[in-house]
């Protein structure tokens, strides 16, 4: 809603700059989000009146105008071809400032001498979407009788500001004059001026010539008509045009002028129908017949069904309620009388049917946030009152009013106590009902408490809560004061998964991995790109019913794609090395009705090598890294043993690359290289290597707690033992087997050399373990150890044909 | 003899001084002191003098030979500091060259940003809840007082699943979650971060971002309990130079409702570009929880009050870092990421 400072004026005394007011308001929840300055910076810009056009003697395209601006006769060159002699167009004169900044000089165009300039309305600062489709693009045309040599923006009401305001739904009745009027009263403490209509009546009456009929009370629960006669169809006055401009409305003509004018004044949207197209003038309110059709006044047939409300008569629709009118029934040049509807349409019902119909009017905006229904009466006379002002038609007399069960008004006790309560601020009763009476609230006192009527016009005020919102809004949140809640005490505490989901979190970024966050959609096409055979249940999708485009279009099953998008992204703005992580959700249907699981999964991404330098080679970021980052992951949670095994057959993964990771008896995820088709689709030049965890598994096999173990308090013994062995065993096995011979005395064992090459036979490697020995309860002696370490080297030999190495 | 001994003394104790290393000093000394040295070789001549002299020319060479050994101590710590003093000299290594390089990897300022909040909000008492992205139409809206058809759903632009199922717009969606699992116990203080959609893309929407969701609800919990609860939150966030104003505003589920603005973060209040020069930034949506969402999750709003606010943590996130443009947050720039 914009409101025009002037305007405004109309209705409450102002007396303080627009800025100001907008602050105030602002502060008062009714948000002002701009205050233009109409006109700003335009200068030296008048009426005149173009007594003479002539042909320019060196160009086709200019004209020599003379143009009266009461003072004096200038001579202009213009190129406009939209004036004739004797129209009235804005001139700005020699030293003029428009629109954009553009100054006015004398000129000479092509040797002819040009003394300003006619205006259009964009150099007025005019949204040409205001402007009549005939001047849109040429000379703003000012109405015939317009005094010469004025100011063009007082006559233009361009010495105006304008307070753009962005209003909260609930508040349908600020999007008129009258109800910012109020609020504006209501925070100065100044009273509203609004007046009564009073305009005379021709003799004949209504009664006969109009029929009302509602067939859905429901859906329209007050119809009004009013007959005009003798209808004059013109241009509104030019006052009346500026108004409609400074809200962002076009003007279009006196009739419709007018009920635009009211809806924004007043906020109730009105309908003037051509009364002698409407067939037997009889108005039926229903809802329409599936597959009924209606052309609307913008020459499109919009289809129509049951559950839109309609205004019809016999022959058919002849305007879609509170929505938009028909084309039928259209008020032309030649409409001589006119019935005008105000009328109060089902909220829901509007907003369906707008939302249907994908149009959105300034009349259904209203409508469907609730507008007044006590005031359509009001409404309907002030537009009889201006159409009768402007001389441009005859009151019938009467009003056709079917106003079904009107609805007493609603009453709320308002308690001061429970205004404490809520709010932790004394508000003293007296200024409880100050306050409500300012906002033309009701108030009787009752004891303690105050009976509160609520006027018509305030549809969003229906509990005692909203009473306390007006009454701490009026008198200022600024000074309500700021406390802590006391009263007892609550311990705040993460949920083990949510500290073991922020131990993860860091012991990644601690390993030096990046986080990411992507988007928990996908395009269903990265199923293609990562391999998935057409029978993968990860393909089984949610969908999302209106996804902004199909790249977004599912919820994602797996997080690799997005977390590869990623790697790709930054491959593409020449980031080619890195290693990345995500802790993020992915959605699995569940097969029966609406129910859906979400699974919590932790998934990374490497690519390169990262950190060489004079002094190390780089780390490759390769699968034994990523299996390095899970292991102190592991460590750091404390989960059961976790095992890695070779997984072959996932078509996502190389075959030769990737591990399924186990732990009591569960699968965690899988860690692996991606498979080489995967990397080209994606195009990426170099290996890729990515893990999956299901943290649900994960947390499922967090078994050890952390109690301390005495530190041993005996010498421990370390011995190296080297083996010749298969290349096709398996290094987990191997450590398997030496770990279980070496039995309890056996207290770590790490691999810290693989050899192949000279010495070593064909299709063998040397393998170095470095076993640490250690007893609780004794020195353990050299016999016992190096007896212990043959036997592990013999259990090497027997299982897998390992030859001790010298 | 005695002249003998002083030439010796004098001998030795020029080599001392001549020598400039510890193996010199301990030639000098195996020369000089040794079982063969010259010294003991004079003593051994001792014997051929008369009674009289022996005292007097033992009373010498113990002189020559404590001198000696002094001196030789001496030097022998003097030419050890040296050695010292050069050793650690040779040792020096360039201190300018880089480090060892470690890998290093970090949160996501998203993340960052939400851990902020949680601590500060559990230091509070308040517990971290959660919800389903993947919401129903129930939770979303109709029990927060936003039935079908309510105009205020414009304001949340939705992505839908089924008719009844959609992605969560809001982690108010947690709100009567909790408190039906709570109700009748009092009082309860939780935050619920999360993710959440809308349907909207452009420089300054994403269709996925992230809120935190905060909610108390306890017998006299009141609006100034709302302001002083985020007040504190924002100094703590921004600076205890930050100041905080509530404005009436409009929320469905909240009555009274306020738009919470804190003073600009990079002006202080003063106006400029980022605060379109009015020295305030709005920063969250906050009210006093609206009865019917109490009475739907089974608490009687005559005797239960409670607040809830929401804000966005990419909107902080923004303003904290000084990030101008919403979208680097999703773009996982590696550069972008390495800066936190």
């Amino acid at each position: 809603m914009n409101v025009s400072y002037n305007w405004l004026q109309d209705f409450v005394d102002l007396e303080l700059p627009p800025q100001e007011l907008a602050d105030r308001l602002t502060l008062a929840g009714i948000a002002v989000e701009n205050v233009i300055e109409l006109g700003k910076g335009i200068d030296l810009v008048v009426t005149g009146r173009i007594e003479e056009i002539n042909p320019h003697p060196n160009a086709d395209k200019l004209v020599i105008t003379i143009v009266n601006t009461g003072e004096e006769k200038l001579q202009i060159v213009t190129a406009a071809t939209n004036v004739k002699e004797g129209d009235v167009v804005p001139v700005a004169l020699e030293g003029a400032r428009l629109a954009g900044g553009l100054v006015i000089k004398r000129a000479k165009l092509r040797g002819v001498e040009s003394r300003g300039m006619m205006c259009s309305g964009q150099e007025l600062g005019i949204d040409q979407k205001t402007m009549p489709p005939d001047q849109a693009h040429g000379i703003m045309i000012l109405p015939p009788g317009t005094p010469l040599g004025r100011d063009a923006k007082e006559v233009l009401g361009l010495n105006d500001h304008i307070l753009e305001l962005d209003l909260t739904p609930n508040r349908g009745d600020c999007l008129s004059m009258i109800g910012v009027a109020r609020e504006v009263a209501a925070l100065l403490g100044r009273p509203t001026r609004f007046v009564e209509h009073s305009f005379p009546e021709l003799k004949e009456s209504i009664q006969g010539q109009v029929r009302v009929d509602i067939e859905d009370p429901g859906l329209c629960r007050r119809y009004i008509a009013r007959l005009i006669k003798n209808v004059r169809v013109g241009r509104s006055p030019l006052w009346m045009q500026s108004r409609l401009r400074s809200a962002g409305m076009r003007p279009i003509s006196n009739i419709v002028d007018v009920t635009n004018y009211v809806m924004l004044e007043m906020g109730q949207p009105l309908h003037a129908f051509d009364y002698d197209k409407l067939v037997d003038h009889h108005i039926i309110v229903r809802s329409a017949v599936d597959e009924e059709k209606m052309v609307s006044l913008d020459d499109v047939t919009r289809e129509l069904s049951r559950d839109m409300l309609v205004i019809t008569d016999p022959s058919g629709p002849v305007a879609v309620a509170g929505v938009m009118g028909g084309l039928s029934t259209e008020v032309t040049e030649n409409t001589t009388s006119i019935l005008l509807e105000s009328a109060y349409f089902n909220p829901v019902s509007i907003r369906r049917t707008s939302k249907t119909l994908g149009l959105r009017s300034e009349a259904s905006l209203r409508f469907e946030k609730g507008i007044d229904i006590g005031g359509c009466l009001r409404a309907v006379n002030r537009a009889v009152q201006l159409i009768y002002d402007m001389g441009a038609g005859e009151v019938v007399n009467g009003v056709v009013d079917n106003y079904i069960s009107p609805i007493s008004e609603k009453t709320i006790m308002f308690r001061p106590a429970r205004a404490t309560y809520v709010l932790g601020l004394d508000i003293p009763k007296s200024e409880a009902s100050n306050i409500l009476s300012s906002l033309q609230f009701k108030v009787q006192e009752s004891g303690e408490d105050l009976l509160v009527t609520v006027p018509s016009h305030r549809v969003d005020v229906s509990i005692e809560e909203d009473l306390i919102e007006e009454i701490a809004r009026m008198h200022g949140y600024d000074r309500v004061p700021a406390t802590l809640p006391y009263g007892s005490s609550t311990q705040g505490v993460k949920t083990p998964e949510q500290s073991f989901r922020a131990l993860i979190i860091d012991t990644l970024a601690g390993a030096g991995l990046h986080e990411v966050i992507t988007y928990s959609f996908t395009n269903p096409r990265v199923f293609d790109l990562m391999n998935l055979p057409m029978d993968s249940p990860l393909r089984d999708a949610i969908k999302i019913q209106n996804p902004l485009s199909e790249e977004n279009s599912v919820m994602r099953t797996m997080m690799l794609p997005g977390l590869l998008a990623v790697l790709a992204n930054n491959f593409s703005r020449r980031v080619q090395d890195g290693a990345i992580f995500e802790l993020g959700k992915v959605f699995i249907p569940s097969g029966i009705g609406n129910t859906h699981e979400e699974r919590s999964v932790l998934a990374a991404a490497a690519v390169g090598r990262v950190g060489g330098s004079w002094k190390m080679p780089p780390l490759e970021l390769d699968y034994y890294f990523l299996k390095g980052v899970l292991e102190r992951l592991f460590s750091v949670l404390g989960t059961d043993p976790v095992s890695f095994h070779r997984e072959t057959a996932n078509p996502v993964f190389h075959p030769g690359r990737t591990a399924s990771i186990e732990a009591g008896g569960r699968k965690l995820g899988v860690l692996g290289e991606l498979n080489p088709d995967v990397l080209e689709r994606y195009e990426f030049p170099e290996r890729v290597v990515a893990f999956e965890i299901y943290l649900e598994e994960l947390f499922a096999v967090l078994g050890r707690r952390n109690v301390y173990r005495s530190l041993p308090k005996f010498p421990g013994i370390e011995r190296d033992l080297a083996v010749v062995i298969k290349r096709e065993i398996p290094a987990g096995d191997i450590l398997k087997i030496i770990r279980n011979t070496g039995g309890e005395l056996l207290d770590s064992v790490s691999l810290f050399d693989i050899y192949t090459g000279e010495q070593v036979s064909e299709g063998c490697q040397s393998m170095a373990f470095s076993l640490k020995f250690q007893a609780r309860d004794r020195t353990l002696t050299d016999a016992e150890i190096s007896e212990l370490t043959a036997a592990i080297a013999s259990e090497l030999s027997s299982r897998f044909g390992a030859e001790l190495r010298g | 003899m005695e002249e003998k001994l002083r030439k010796i003394g004098a001998e030795a104790s020029k080599a001392l001084a001549e020598a400039g290393g510890l193996e010199e000093l301990n030639d000098i000394r195996v020369r000089y002191l040794g079982k063969k040295g010259e010294l003991t070789q004079v003593l051994r001549g001792m014997g051929a003098l008369s009674a009289d002299e022996r005292p007097l020319i033992g009373q010498i060479a113990n002189e020559v030979r404590a001198s000696i050994e002094k001196e030789l101590a001496s030097r022998t710590i003097m030419l050890k500091d040296l050695a010292k003093e050069q050793r650690l000299k040779d040792e020096g290594i360039d201190v300018t060259l880089p480090g060892t390089p470690l890998p290093r990897g970090g949160k996501h300022p998203l993340t960052i940003v939400t851990e902020e909040i949680q601590e500060f909000f559990l230091g509070l008492g308040y517990s971290i809840a959660e919800g389903p992205e993947i919401e129903t139409d129930y939770y979303n809206f109709e029990a927060l007082n936003l039935p079908k058809d309510h105009p205020a759903r414009d304001m949340q632009d939705t992505f839908f699943i089924t008719a009844e199922t959609l992605l969560r717009t809001q982690t108010s969606s947690v709100q009567v979650r909790t408190m039906e699992k709570t109700t009748p116990e009092l009082p309860v203080k939780i935050i619920a971060p999360g993710r959440v959609y809308r349907r909207d893309d452009d420089a300054t929407h994403s269709p996925m971002f992230n809120q935190v969701e905060g909610l108390a609800i306890d017998r006299r919990i009141t609006f100034s309990d709302l302001k002083g609860t985020l007040d504190l939150f924002m100094r703590e966030v921004f600076g205890p130079k930050t100041k905080t104003r509530f404005r009436p505003s409009y929320f469905p589920f909240t009555e009274p409702s306020a738009e919470v603005d804190i003073s600009c973060v990079m002006c202080g209040g003063k106006g400029c570009r980022v605060c379109s020069h009015t020295g305030w930034l709005e920063i969250l949506g906050s009210g006093m929880v609206h009865p019917r969402v109490l009475e739907v999750s089974g608490y009687n709003s005559e005797q239960v009050t409670g607040f809830a606010f929401g804000l966005g943590v990419e909107r902080i996130a923004m303003l904290k870092y000084g990030i101008d443009d919403l979208r680097v947050l999703f773009e996982n720039d590696l550069r972008f990421l390495q800066q936190f």
